[in-house]
């Protein structure tokens, strides 16, 4: 309930405003002891510039890399992050948890 | 989601009204809902235990899967009194994202100078709570001044309003008589019993900015009520 998510949709706006491409990404699903909860965001612009979290840092980058094609094709797109996993090629969560973040274009 | 539809959002947000926006998972196709307008959407039920809760989230409805993005208005705080405790109380406040505001008639007290960071309004309560659009439910009331003239018309406009949280400055023997004087003026127990006085956890705070801690400490545990372990 506290206002620093919104201020993000803010930010979201006055990006998109401002004639850059903008990705949002939500957390919209919770499992275990997830550190950011549902309801989350992060914005994304075309440069790779963020403001918000959707993990404290954890999968940031990959959330950031999926954004960029959201931007390009415009189609939405889910993402799952679970346990840290050496031998996977994507971020994990090393608190344990597991979280679904879906990411889509403000167009 | 559409620009438009984000500014929608962005501006029931800016007017201090609840919203939820519903997207569809696999189209991305999204619509806002208004607190105004819940009674009327087919999700009436689904959507007013958000709006209670507050609570974000996935469903399933007709094997379309939704999210609900549940934006509640941020979360203010309004002192009462420009004294030494809000002095620390308001970067603080500002910390945890409050939208902050003091209060205090008394010209002497209420000056940018001593409080560089957030709004002064040097007006009696029933002239500046006006002013900041009323009190509501996302309000927060912690009155300062340890005078019944300037804090009692504040804490009769948050008990009406229904703020979250309300706190007020004075000992036990102080509080007493304010509950008296809110009892004459015609306000039930059960309602005045929801003002937290002595203000603050009980965390044996003596300085300024030990008192601000226990009075936000307090505060968070009633935003937070839900989730307390205790009750």
């Amino acid at each position: 309930m506290l206002s620093s998510d919104s201020d993000i949709l803010n930010e979201a706006e006055t990006w998109r405003r401002a004639g850059r491409e903008v990705a949002l990404a939500t957390v919209v699903e919770t499992w275990g002891s997830a550190p950011r909860p549902v309801g989350s965001h992060l914005v994304i612009d075309g440069e790779g510039n963020f403001l918000g979290s959707v993990s404290g840092g954890c999968v940031e980058g990959d959330v950031i890399t999926e954004a960029m094609d959201v931007i390009g094709d415009g189609k939405p797109r889910m993402l799952e992050f679970g346990v840290a996993d050496e031998t996977a090629w994507r971020a994990g969560l090393s608190c344990g948890g597991r979280i679904r973040v879906y990411v889509e274009k403000v167009a | 989601m559409d620009l438009s539809l984000l500014s929608a959002l962005n501006a029931e947000r800016a007017a201090r009204r609840a919203a939820i926006l519903v997207t569809d998972i696999a189209s991305g196709a999204a619509r806002l809902v208004r607190e105004a307008d819940v009674a009327a959407d087919p999700l009436a039920d689904e959507l007013a235990e958000r709006f209670r809760t507050g609570k974000s989230g996935a469903i399933e409805l007709d094997g379309q899967s939704l999210f609900l993005t549940v934006q509640m208005p941020p979360v203010r705080l309004v002192a009462i009194g420009a004294v030494h405790i809000s002095q620390a109380l308001a970067p603080m406040a500002k910390g945890l994202d409050l939208d902050v505001t003091v209060v205090d008639p008394r010209t002497a007290f209420a000056t940018p100078e001593r409080f560089p960071d957030v709004p002064v309004l040097a007006e009696w309560p029933s002239d500046a709570l006006p002013r900041l659009g009323g009190l509501d439910r996302y309000t927060a009331v912690a009155c300062l001044t340890h005078d019944p003239k300037i804090d009692d018309p504040a804490l009769e406009a948050a008990l009406r309003a229904e703020c979250f949280y309300i706190g007020a400055l004075g000992s036990r023997r102080t509080h007493a008589k304010r509950v008296e004087r809110l009892q004459a003026a015609g306000f039930e127990v059960a309602d005045i019993a929801r003002i937290h006085a002595p203000i603050g956890l009980d965390i044996g705070a003596v300085s300024p900015a030990e008192i601000a801690v226990s009075v936000l400490a307090e505060l968070v545990s009633e935003l937070r009520r839900d989730r307390r372990r205790t009750p």
